[in-house]
């Protein structure tokens, strides 16, 4: 992929050669730096500042010039940078504010040559001129940056930043007389060296501190910055004002950045927190790095290309005591990790794909989603860059469109808005949300509501039933329980289990397996129901007379000796009860001509067909007639899993906030908050505001309520000034006029204030609602026409 | 909110109903009964400080139009303006960032819900006994729908905040003790574990009341008139007259009680000023070897173990704060001792701008930002004067203030030489600052007089100011050190 060819010319003698390879410091290591040649790299830190030799298979220490039983502070070192004419050459930055040289030449053990020590602060930062050997330069937190001819004992020049602290200094690979600085308060500033009077230029690169800048190798122009604020920007410097050409967003602060030898858009960052990677960027594709090195295991310090014409070898040095040398070939490249292929599904049941265009023409003879009528086959193209080195892809997007009867999501919303979920007490909560439910032809929800009333109602409305119980084959069922019910009435009601295999089958009924129920009320009046071959069976409990029950399937003391025999109908999935209706009519019929029954005694089951019945009487409750609510926790809340497992979500959630404390122990916090997350979420797809919001009102996770206290600040401007509103609601500081302003009435809005998000105006909002009735344009005379949404 | 928005012709008969209750006292125009029989509370103490005259502050704020806007906002903010913002109005820059600061802690965006900032406030003022902060936070937390159980004491609070107390001691006392199996111990609990950025929130909050209850006791700023102890509902002892007559401090005696005192320290300014410009100029011509420096800042340490408070001048809180905390024995101990040996913490390895704000900043978006902004307010903040004198470059004795303090804490500047602390510092002074920040409830009002006796009170609150935001990234830089070594 890369070329060799003009690597080796560039080289002079013998083609650098190696493999990736580490070794162990003995301390964490601040900053590195490669000698000209590309044979040897010094690391500096605060307790190590030594010289390895780059072999073919290893490193190899070849000095250490830290020296002296303790050594001073001079040796702590926060840079370091080798001379790239004189090999002798090395300076470092001391974390105590002095710049130190050093001469490999020196026969003594104490390389060190020249000491200054003028800075007051740590100096960051120290360069060498590029071209010139006796010039260095040094950026320091006191704010100011020096030059320094090594032949002298003193500076030559300072330049004052006129700021908190200068955290990097670069001169220019092409231009002799300028640098580059970066400084903590996000500017970067070019100076001439002959001039320490002024910068040549100053512009503000990042918010908050710049780390780093580094000049393009090739192109003049070019200065790469990287900040605090996680990015990395090129800024041509060519133009009267520095211009942002590309900007590179990592994830954490950008600590280092190099230019890629021979590769003109390629650069290499580190970072200062967290992220311990190496990232190499083709900064024309800001959004995935080009080449990754995870070697690292804390934070890498120093990144120094091992050859200024050779793109393939990568040196760094990390606070985790290790020094490595990475091979470009060696690099993960996250690109092919990348998934080019992308799916979603939207609101209403649409489906989108992309994928690449050879996967897609490969499969265009395959029929299309059977649901979908149509797709739309949609390519994207993009101009190939020669130079770019990421593989083309062209994707294809195709669009599903979903049959709109079969998986609307009416029922959804209908029922999202219709729900009670607080206002009134349990019982009438539940009787009216099964009645939703029961409108919206959705039975087996219904039937959930009511028998949550049934087996959550209190009980200390009902009193002692009557002794006779009588059941049918009581030892075949699965769970069976009684109720007390008011004096008369008295039902052996089945629980059958939810059976959850069930719910991928067609038939996903509340069963009752085998042998059919047989209930006597305590008036020895007994009713039977009976199902014949091919038929489902409603069985009802009886219960007295109340007539706040509109909807549940019953028949009072009067009527016991009718039969109920519904026709076998085994309940559809909800997605098809639209094709289907015949059972949830006969239920509506049921309920016209049998009188009204109170809810709170009624038992629904539904019964799979049986072929034969026997009928068995018991003569004493299975269970003590008074049982707690906290019995059928087990089942409720397996029976909320239930829902939620089915994807319905939202009876789950409604269920767990009706039955409130009586279920809430029993769900783990988890899962609770799992669901009310999945609901609100689909709830806000729907732009349903006010139920999501209302949902998070009325959930007792806290990690849901906390939702509605968030983002809580409503940032306005004024009308009149365009400025944004500082402190007060309705007078601007600025214009010292009331911003907000009824149109209608021209009154001054305090409380509730609706505006148009086109034209901006609006008022009280019981005069925008009584406008509109009589006019579709806005108020304010500004000839905006309200079409659909106001706001 | 609850006392800004009474409509306005209510506000005008309460005014005349008060009016007619209540006679204006011609010296301090505070109101004063007249003989109805009503039951009014009167504040107990005059001002917002006990330390500071209440007229330099509210001559402060009546002035200035920006106080008054900053004010203006706070009130907004909570319905009242406390006794610590009347003390910092003193520098209204500083204020401004301050309240921004703690009013985003409390009441915007977080990981943490509202009753549990408060809490954790109430946990970290109580871990210095400052009855004043826990007073105030426990009216907040109630009103924010906290469990009033919790006030019982930290064991009735849920498992997950009772585990943070082992945090909120060693944070307030020993910072530098704390390593990342604390981290992992909250991080790691089951079911009551703390999520990174749960405790990031946690952990600025509990360093922002530990540096805040030092600021209330070091400006002794005294209580609410609505809290305990800041009423009291017994009239005057000569009900004709009005408390300012029966002079508590409000002027006369206050200002003469050390005339001989005030000649013997006549030079004291001069004295500092003529030091810190020797400094300045000497610095170049004798350079200390490195050795002597790294030995000034260890003699720096050990002698700010010397400094000891010998004053014990023990002031009953109210309400019974130490229920708020377990092991109160458990107080700042000095840095360095024999046998246990702390490896010295180097800003050059781990600096707020460069590595406590990334961390911050990336858990808990926009408070690295602020909290940036107020340090470098704090630290920054200043008029160019010295008691009378003008244009004095005080950074240097800013920045002495600064690194003393994280010299008390085993933080150390590599770029720094510790012997300008002694220069620049005196006894008296080293002895309120120790006092302050490692045992602040100890401060007493000879202490805070005692120091720097020409220079004015609302310089004096900007030391305190200085300290406080030293020693809040003093303790901030450990924790995130130690959840940075968690991480990685």
């Amino acid at each position: 992929m890369e070329k060799m060819s003009r690597v080796t010319t560039a080289l002079s003698s013998s083609a650098v050669s190696g493999r990736t390879m580490f070794c162990h410091l003995d301390a964490p290591a601040n900053a590195i730096s490669v000698c000209r040649d590309a044979t040897q790299v010094v690391v500096a830190g605060r307790n190590i500042f030594k010289i390895y030799a780059l072999e073919e298979e290893q490193f190899v220490e070849k000095l250490n010039l830290r020296v002296g039983r303790k050594p001073s502070l001079n040796f702590s070192c926060a840079d370091v940078m080798w001379h790239q004419m004189e090999e002798n050459l090395l300076a470092t930055a001391a974390t105590n504010g002095a710049v130190v040289t050093w001469n490999l030449g020196k026969p003594s053990r104490n390389k060190q040559d020249q000491l200054f020590t003028e800075h007051k602060r740590t100096v960051n930062k120290v360069c060498f001129h590029p071209t010139e050997v006796y010039m260095l330069l040094s950026g320091s937190q006191d704010g100011f940056m020096k030059c320094f001819d090594l032949r002298k004992k003193e500076s030559v020049s300072t330049f004052s930043g006129q700021s908190e602290s200068v955290r990097d200094v670069q001169f220019s690979m092409k231009d002799y007389f300028t640098f580059a600085a970066s400084f903590e308060n996000g500017n970067v500033q070019l100076w001439d060296i002959r001039r320490p009077d002024r910068y040549e230029r100053m512009f503000t690169a990042h918010t908050g501190p710049v780390f780093c800048c580094d000049w393009h190798p090739d192109d003049r122009g070019w200065l790469a910055t990287g900040g605090r604020d996680k990015m990395v920007k090129v800024w041509d410097m060519t133009t009267n004002r520095a211009k942002e050409i590309y900007c590179v967003q990592t994830i954490a602060s950008v600590a280092r950045v190099k230019w890629r030898p021979e590769r003109k858009f390629h650069l290499a960052t580190c970072s200062m927190m967290v992220d311990h990677n190496i990232y190499v960027w083709d900064v024309r594709r800001p959004f995935i790095p080009f080449a990754t090195f995870e070697e690292h295991k804390d934070v890498t310090t120093g990144i120094v290309w091992r050859h200024q014409h050779d793109p393939h070898f990568l040196l760094s040095g990390s606070k985790d005591s290790t020094l490595y040398q990475h091979m470009f070939r060696d690099a993960t490249r996250p690109v092919d990790k990348a998934n080019p292929e992308g799916l979603c599904f939207g609101l209403f049941g649409d489906l989108a794909f992309a994928a690449k265009e050879s996967l897609i023409s490969s499969d265009a003879n395959r029929k299309p989603y059977p649901g979908g009528d149509r797709r739309y086959p949609i390519f994207f193209f993009k101009k190939p860059d020669p130079t770019e080195q990421f593989a083309h892809v062209s994707s294809a997007l195709s669009v599903f469109e979903t049959d709109l009867d079969s998986n609307r999501m009416d029922w959804f919303v209908k029922t999202a808005q219709l729900y009670l979920l607080s206002g009134k007490p349990f019982a009438e909560l539940c009787d009216h949300n099964a009645k939703v439910a029961q409108e919206l032809k959705r039975p087996q929800v219904s039937t959930t509501w009511t028998m949550l009333r049934i087996m959550f109602s209190d009980p200390a409305n009902l009193t002692t039933p009557g002794p006779n119980h009588n059941l049918s084959k009581l030892g075949t069922l699965p769970l069976m329980n009684s109720f007390s019910m008011k004096e008369m009435g008295s039902v052996m009601g089945t629980e059958s289990r939810l059976d959850r295999s069930k719910g991928e089958s067609r038939q996903d009924n509340i069963l009752l397996e085998p042998g059919n129920p047989h209930i006597s009320n305590n008036n020895e009046e007994n009713e039977e129901t009976e199902g014949s071959e091919g038929q489902a069976e409603y069985m009802f409990g009886d219960a007295e007379l109340d007539d706040d029950d509109l909807y549940s399937m019953e028949h009072d003391n009067q009527t016991e000796e009718q039969e109920y025999t519904l026709p076998q109908e085994a309940f559809q999935l909800r997605h098809e009860i639209m094709d289907n209706p015949s059972a949830p009519e006969h239920l509506q019929q049921d309920k016209a001509d049998s009188p009204h029954v109170s809810g709170n005694e009624a038992e629904v089951t539904c019964l799979t067909p049986i072929e034969s019945f026997s009928l068995i009487s018991i003569s004493q409750p299975l269970f003590s007639p008074h049982l707690p609510a906290s019995f059928f926790c087990p089942i409720v809340r397996e029976m909320l899993s239930y829902y939620a497992e089915q994807g319905d979500v939202q009876m789950a959630v409604s269920v767990l906030i009706v039955l409130g404390d009586r279920i809430r122990k029993e769900i783990d916090d988890l899962t609770q908050e799992h669901w009310y997350m999945s609901y609100i979420d689909l709830l806000q797809r729907f732009e349903l505001w006010n139920v999501s919001n209302e949902v998070i009102k009325l959930s007792t996770c806290s990690a849901i309520t906390c939702l509605n206290q968030a983002s809580t600040t409503l940032h306005i401007n004024c009308s009149n000034c365009k400025r944004p509103m500082s402190n007060k609601g309705w007078i601007c500081d600025r214009c010292h006029q009331c911003a907000s302003v009824c149109a209608v009435c021209h009154h001054v809005v305090k409380g509730l204030f609706v505006w148009c998000q086109g034209c901006s105006h609006g008022g009280h909002l019981e005069h925008i609602m009584n406008w509109l009735k009589s006019s579709a344009h806005c108020p304010a005379g500004c000839g905006h026409l309200y079409v659909t949404r106001l706001w | 909110m609850r006392h800004a928005v009474a409509p306005a012709e209510n506000v005008e008969n309460n005014c005349f109903a008060v009016t007619r209750l209540l006679k204006i006292c011609t010296h301090c125009e505070r109101l004063s009964k007249k003989d109805l029989g009503v039951r009014i509370p009167r504040p107990l103490v005059n001002g917002p400080s006990r330390f500071i005259p209440e007229k330099e502050i509210l001559k402060v704020s009546k002035v200035d139009p920006r106080t008054q806007s900053i004010f203006e906002d706070a009130f907004a903010a909570l319905g009242r303006l406390d006794n610590i913002s009347l003390v910092m109005s003193f520098h209204p820059q500083y204020l401004e960032s301050f309240l921004r600061t703690q009013h985003y802690l409390l009441q915007m965006d977080g990981p943490l819900s509202l009753h549990y900032r408060h809490y954790i406030g109430i946990m970290a003022a109580a871990r210095h006994q400052c009855s004043y902060l826990v007073n105030l936070h426990v009216n907040y937390f109630l009103q924010v729908g906290g469990n009033p159980k919790w006030l019982n004491g930290l064991d009735e609070a849920p498992q997950k905040l009772q585990q943070l107390g082992e945090l909120n001691k060693i944070l307030a006392h020993r910072p530098w003790l704390l390593t990342k199996e604390h981290i992992e111990r909250l991080l790691k609990a089951e079911e009551h574990s703390w999520s990174l950025a749960e405790l990031i929130h946690a952990v600025v909050l509990l360093t922002h009341y530990h540096s805040l209850a030092s600021f209330t006791f070091g400006c002794g700023i005294t209580p609410e008139i609505h809290c305990d102890g800041g009423h009291t509902f017994r009239p005057p002892s000569l009900s004709q007259y009005c408390v300012c007559d029966i002079a508590n401090g409000n002027g006369h005696a206050y200002h003469h009680d050390d005339p001989l005192g005030n000649q013997e320290m006549c030079g004291e300014v001069e004295v500092l000023m003529e030091r810190m410009k020797q400094l300045q100029e000497c610095r170049d011509d004798e350079e200390a070897s490195q050795e002597e420096m790294a030995t000034r800042f260890e003699r720096e340490k050990t002698e700010s173990m010397l400094v000891v408070t010998t004053e014990d001048e023990e002031c009953v809180p109210s309400r019974d704060i130490s229920r708020h905390f377990e092991d109160p024995s458990y107080g700042y101990k000095d840095f360095s001792r024999r046998g246990e040996h702390v490896p010295t913490f180097r800003v050059q390895d781990y600096s707020w701008e460069d590595h406590g704000f990334s961390l911050v900043n990336r858990l808990y978006p926009d408070v690295g930002q602020m909290l940036d902004e107020k340090f470098q307010m704090a630290y920054n903040l200043t008029y160019n004067t010295m008691a009378t004198h003008k244009d004095v470059d005080t950074s240097m004795l800013r920045r002495a203030i600064w690194n003393y303090i994280h010299c008390m804490f085993g933080i150390r500047y590599d770029d720094y030489d510790y012997g300008e602390i002694n220069e620049l510092l005196d006894r008296s002074f080293k002895i309120y600052i120790k006092t302050m920040v490692c045992s602040p409830e100890k401060t007493t009002k000879r202490m805070y007089e005692s120091f720097w006796r020409q220079f004015q009170h609302s310089e004096k609150v900007h030391v305190n100011l200085l300290l406080m935001e030293a020693r809040m990234q003093a303790e901030l830089l450990y924790a995130l050190r130690a959840i940075t070594r968690y991480m990685t």
